[in-house]
């Protein structure tokens, strides 16, 4: 379970997360939704650790464990993933190289034993089977010359692969076509049991039609103003979100 | 995709970093007293009993090499060296040049063993064939100080024809060919370091290949300096004969001592008609403090000639090691259709100094050449890379393609391109490619995000920008050299 209370984050000393309060129980899917700027990329930088944001208050905790204190690295361990808005390029590196290496290294921290080529190959293949994806996404270098979408379905195929307890999905809907959408949304909802949440953030509706959450958040100016259910993003499609914000403030 | 899992796991083992063959062997050393004269060359001759036309022909060596200066035109700065306060002969005393592994120091095959140089490969060195499925045996020549100490695999080898052994030993068993391929890539007076290595050159390792024989294993020649205050001048000479192969490697390592040493070897490659040479370089020497003291002088003259129609030469080197390196494995592409090759990954961190690359000089006809040149530069180390492609006016549809790119780590450290290109023939073609890239912020958190740690992560990078080199090493060494750049550059960030 995700648990953040007050938490306060500065980027470049401008203060961006002005005190969120937000409880992600086990085996629930969360949407967070909002305008441009209003801090929804840096609360997902913040729960994965990235250097540059700056907690000055407040607190999360995952499983019962202080997040903030722990590295990036680490939260991976512990079952954090983030899908990244936008994915990074690492030329020269296979793919499936990194997340071999990612997944024994994970494992490695949590005392499991590795997983060889043979059992690793089995594992991703039987993956990209499942998620109808090509082949040759393992043997292609990690996000070189990808598409948009090529790219948004990788980091799906990573999460298939490393199996964590809590997803952070960052737009993974941007820059989608319908039917790339649906490939990523089915990726999600395979994942969807008691024992795994996502915090989706989007500012669409769209993802949520395929992605159905358990409730949905209204983040703006750095403050959540509103939590409902999935009626909610329906709300904000309809009447935008000024109207929601006005209403808050 | 085994290999690079291996790699982090031994940046994991290894938690303070820092060179790990730095150790000393203490054994009774046979030296030549400090200094560099007539004496001296007679000296090196006379311990070694060669024949009257060498011992002229390092005389004649050393008398070009007193009129010659240090070359200054590298991107690279030391105090000037004091020529005359070096070592330059020193052998084990007990037992110079046995003739079997049982008769070698047990000391000297204790620190082979403590070099790392892995369990199966030292029952290779014993001479004992390894079980089914391990590597493919590999023969080695172990040059320690100024003598080569044990060489195996000779009489499996000889069976084929090839001869493997110290030069010192071929200068007196087979004379006529030494005789007439010694100085004959790299000329005695080339440049002031090859002159000095022709007077003073105590050992290294000879290798010949007859026509048509495609050498039956790896060769390894495997160089430890150890000795205080001491020079290595090694020297090695490679034929292959019309339609012959060999792949040959080399790797090295020294104590860790505060002050610098110098190492100015000679290496000089000849490929006959459709004959093959692979030459590969895992160079490890100590690079030197943090801060700069100590580390060796890698002062190298390598060169092949492609003297055959349809003849090959391939460079590959990784270098780690040295706190300077000036290095630049050329190949003289003389016989129609030849192909000279180089790939070179050069790694340099804290005060590390490296000018390194090539030259392609094409003299034949449709004679080819391909350059991949990739430098890392962390710390506040200078890493060049200076290369020279020549079209000579017969050259009719020659080709070069270079490529060179620079990695930086950090922003303290400096990477330089110096390629020059001369082409006086209109039907040759030439390309150039150049990249500069960092490891950027993005690429390390996108690893970590998904469980590497900084080491790991970096390690990944950077094994993923050297693969175009890394993949021309033979199979094993690659491994190696794979979890040599890892440790190499671990610390580097953060």
């Amino acid at each position: 379970m995700l648990e953040i209370k007050g938490l306060r984050a500065d980027v470049a000393e401008k203060e961006i997360l002005k005190g969120i309060d937000l409880v992600v129980p086990t085996g629930e899917v969360h949407a967070i939704m909002g305008p441009n700027g209003s801090g929804k990329s840096t609360l997902s930088y913040v729960l994965s650790g990235r250097d540059g944001y700056e907690v000055t208050g407040g607190s999360a905790t995952f499983e019962g464990h202080d997040l903030l204190d722990m590295e990036p690295e680490e939260r991976a361990a512990a079952g954090v993933f983030l899908a990244f808005q936008y994915p990074v390029e690492l030329p020269g590196v296979g793919n499936a190289n990194f997340l071999r290496t990612a997944l024994n290294a994970q494992r490695r921290a949590r005392g499991e034993s590795e997983l060889d080529a043979v059992q690793f190959l089995k594992l991703a293949r039987a993956e990209i089977k499942r998620l109808s994806m090509a082949d040759d996404m393992l043997k292609r270098n990690v996000n070189v010359g990808f598409s948009g979408g090529e790219k948004k379905r990788n980091e799906v195929l990573q999460m298939a692969i490393l199996r964590p307890k809590l997803a952070i999905l960052d737009e993974t809907d941007s820059g989608l076509d319908i039917d790339a959408l649906k490939i990523v949304a089915d990726g999600v909802n395979a994942l969807r049991g008691p024992a795994f949440s996502a915090l989706v953030i989007t500012h669409y509706q769209r993802l949520l039609d395929h992605i159905v959450p358990d409730r949905v958040h209204v983040l703006a100016d750095g403050r959540i103003i509103r939590s409902g259910g999935p009626e909610l993003a329906h709300e904000l499609e309809a009447n935008g979100y000024a109207a929601v914000v006005a209403e808050a403030a | 995709m085994a290999a690079v899992a291996e790699t982090l796991d031994t940046v994991n083992a290894v938690t303070e970093g820092g060179y790990k063959w730095g150790f000393t062997t203490d054994i009774e050393m046979d030296m030549a007293p400090k200094g560099l004269n007539e004496d001296i060359v007679r000296l090196i001759s006379s311990r070694k009993g060669e024949p009257a036309w060498l011992l002229e022909w390092r005389l004649k060596a050393f008398a070009s090499w007193l009129k010659m200066e240090e070359p200054d035109w590298a991107k690279v700065k030391h105090p000037p060296i004091d020529y005359q306060d070096l070592h330059y002969y020193a052998a084990p005393k007990k037992k110079p040049g046995p003739k079997s592994l049982d008769e070698v120091d047990p000391e000297l095959l204790k620190m082979y063993e403590k070099l790392g140089i892995p369990l199966k490969e030292r029952a290779i060195l014993a001479g004992v064939e390894p079980p089914e499925g391990e590597r493919p045996p590999i023969a080695i020549d172990a040059v320690f100080d100024s003598v080569s100490v044990a060489t195996t695999f000779r009489e499996t080898l000889a069976k084929s024809g090839v001869i493997f052994c110290p030069i010192s030993e071929a200068v007196h068993s087979h004379p006529e060919l030494v005789r007439q391929y010694l100085g004959s890539v790299v000329p005695v007076a080339d440049n002031y370091f090859s002159a000095l290595n022709s007077a003073v050159f105590s050992d290294g390792s000879f290798v010949y290949i007859p026509k048509g024989v495609r050498c039956p294993m790896e060769l390894s020649t495997y160089f430890r300096i150890n000795a205080r205050n001491t020079g290595q001048f090694e020297r090695t000479l490679i034929i292959a004969e019309d339609g012959a192969y060999v792949s040959y490697l080399e790797g090295c390592t020294a104590p860790q001592r505060d002050e610098n040493q110098l190492h100015a070897a000679v290496v000089e490659l000849v490929a006959m008609d459709d004959a093959q040479i692979k030459y590969s370089t895992v160079q490890n020497w100590y690079p030197g403090d943090a801060e700069g003291r100590g580390g060796i002088y890698n002062f190298v003259t390598k060169r092949g000639a492609c003297r055959g129609a349809r003849s090959k030469i391939s460079w590959t080197q990784v270098e780690t090691g040295s706190a300077i390196t000036w290095k630049y494995p050329s190949c003289i592409l003389q016989g129609d259709d030849s192909v000279g090759e180089f790939y070179s990954v050069a790694v340099t961190t804290n005060r590390q100094q490296a000018d390194t690359g090539t030259k392609m000089i094409h003299i034949g006809k449709n004679t080819k050449s391909t350059i991949v040149s990739k430098g890392i530069s962390a710390g506040r180390s200078d890493n060049t890379y200076r290369g020279l492609v020549r079209i000579m006016k017969g050259a009719d549809g020659a080709r070069n393609f270079t490529q060179c790119d620079s990695l930086l780590i950090g922003d303290q450290c400096g990477a330089h391109t110096v390629p020059y290109i001369e082409s006086r023939n209109p039907t040759a073609k030439t390309e150039h490619e150049a990249t500069t890239s960092k490891i950027s912020d993005d690429q390390l958190f996108y690893c970590r995000s998904r469980g590497l740690s900084q080491e790991d992560a970096v390690g990944l990078i950077v094994n993923g920008f050297c693969k175009d080199v890394l993949k021309e090493l033979p199979m094993e060494f690659a491994v190696e050299a794979q979890k040599l750049l890892a440790v190499s550059l671990e610390g580097s960030v953060g």
